[in-house]
């Protein structure tokens, strides 16, 4: 008995110091907290039907599914590499000009991936028009710097970036292919629906293409969202 | 005179912002619950949509685009510096905001309080930015771009003050309960822009 008590304190600190030091020095890449990080907004917390983020240049590039995959893309750039650069200086930047401070990087990102666009995939740079600009005023973007990385560590918030841009990729991604599928019967730019069905009298649903049925898909799917995930039903 | 008028009717009904493009949605949503919030941040935007819009149109007919700076010496014509743009405007808009609101504060102070934290909120309102960006786009000159930053602003304040009057309404509705708040605004949002296409192809 007593010689159990007297070497079980003596053994398990020799066990446990080794491990503990580095976590305090610094935590895995993927602990278990920075993984939660990066999976909540794809669902639990996601930007566009939870936090209400980024609704605003989302909803116009989803009538086919090449613009919102470029989109989504840019999205999730812009938002990583804002959240850590503005994480690693953070403690720099005087709290009365840091809307300005975050504006500046995010502007200079957003000229990056739109200069990126014009040179390599000029037809898509053309298709988004002033969506690419508008990334500067995405509220994920601002949303998450003032959240988020304003008070977490580079790492985390280069992860939240990744996980909140993804999470508004997934939802652009389920609009478009609804659109792009009802709305001109194909995916991706390749035709889907045979021509036998147009043949035999299928149409397309002309009111997919048009800006209001991106409005019903997104309503509709918060709905489904949240009578499957109760907790969220009273959020806003 | 005619195109001017065309452009604004354009701009309110036709091509509103918000139904059309889906700018601003995030203020959109979030501030439409009470009429009196969303008339004082619809007053708020047209104010500063007319502010900054044409403010942008010279910085960037002035400054940015190719032959610009042939102003200042004929050596720097060939300079083009639109990769500028977005930094600017954006710079434009958060400096004009703050200074519509230190102007306010000062000699409107009622007005002040009653925008409240509207005012600041206007930077990151993608309806600004999105005029901005439209003007350059569409190549707009100078009239165009004052008419088109009035219209887009009307627009946006009507949407918002139509939306605001029917989430009242709905308080006494039954709603699905997983349906309430974001959703049902989305869906109404939608069924209200229907209604506005009706006014495409309207010109006098």
């Amino acid at each position: 008995m007593s010689t159990e008590t007297t070497t079980a304190p003596t053994t398990v600190p020799a066990l446990e110091t080794p491990a503990a030091v580095p976590k305090k020095k610094s935590e895995a890449l993927f602990s278990k907290k920075n993984v939660r990080v990066l999976r909540d907004p794809l669902d639990d917390n996601n930007p566009i039907t939870v936090q209400i983020l980024g609704v605003c240049s989302a909803l116009a590039v989803t009538v086919q599914m090449k613009p919102a995959l470029i989109m989504a893309l840019g999205v999730t750039l812009v938002t990583a590499f804002s959240s850590l650069t503005l994480s690693l200086i953070r403690d720099s930047v005087p709290n009365r000009i840091r809307i300005i401070v975050q504006l500046i990087v995010v502007a200079t990102l957003v000229t990056m991936v739109d200069q990126l666009l014009k040179a390599f995939m000029y037809d898509v740079s053309k298709q988004l028009s002033v969506f690419v600009g508008l990334i500067i005023t995405n509220c994920i973007v601002m949303g998450r710097l003032e959240a988020f990385a304003m008070a977490q560590k580079p790492w985390p918030s280069f992860l939240d970036g990744i996980g909140n841009g993804l999470g508004y990729g997934l939802i652009l991604l389920a609009v478009a292919t609804i659109r792009e599928l009802f709305g001109s019967g194909s995916l991706l730019g390749y035709k889907v629906v045979p021509q036998w069905a147009y043949d035999h009298g299928y149409v397309n649903n002309g009111l997919m293409v048009l800006p209001p049925a991106a409005l019903f898909i997104i309503g509709l799917l918060i709905w489904w969202h949240r009578s499957r995930n109760r907790k969220l039903v009273n959020v806003s | 005179m005619q195109p001017l008028i065309n452009l604004l009717i354009k701009a309110i009904f036709v091509e509103n912002v918000i139904f059309a493009f889906f700018l601003g949605m995030c203020s959109y949503l979030a501030i439409s619950k009470k009429i009196k919030t969303a008339f004082g941040l619809g007053i708020a935007v047209i104010f500063v949509m007319i502010l900054t819009t044409p403010l942008n149109y010279l910085i960037l007919r002035y400054f940015l685009q190719e032959g610009a700076l042939g102003w200042i010496h004929p050596s720097l014509a060939s300079v083009d510096l639109t990769f500028l743009a977005f930094i600017l405007f954006i710079s434009t808009i958060a400096g004009a905001v703050q200074l519509v609101e230190i102007a306010f504060e000062r000699f409107l102070p009622a007005l002040y309080t009653s925008l409240g934290i509207f005012l600041p909120l206007i930077t990151v309102n993608c309806s600004i930015l999105g005029a901005s960006l439209f003007m350059q786009e569409r190549r707009y000159d100078f009239a165009e771009t004052f008419v088109f930053s009035i219209g887009a602003g009307v627009g946006f304040f009507l949407a918002i003050v139509l939306l605001a009057a029917v989430r009242e309404r709905l308080r006494y509705s039954n709603i699905p309960q997983p349906l309430q708040g974001l959703g049902i605004a989305m869906i109404i949002t939608a069924l209200m822009g229907l209604a506005f296409l009706s006014f495409s192809g309207i010109q006098l």
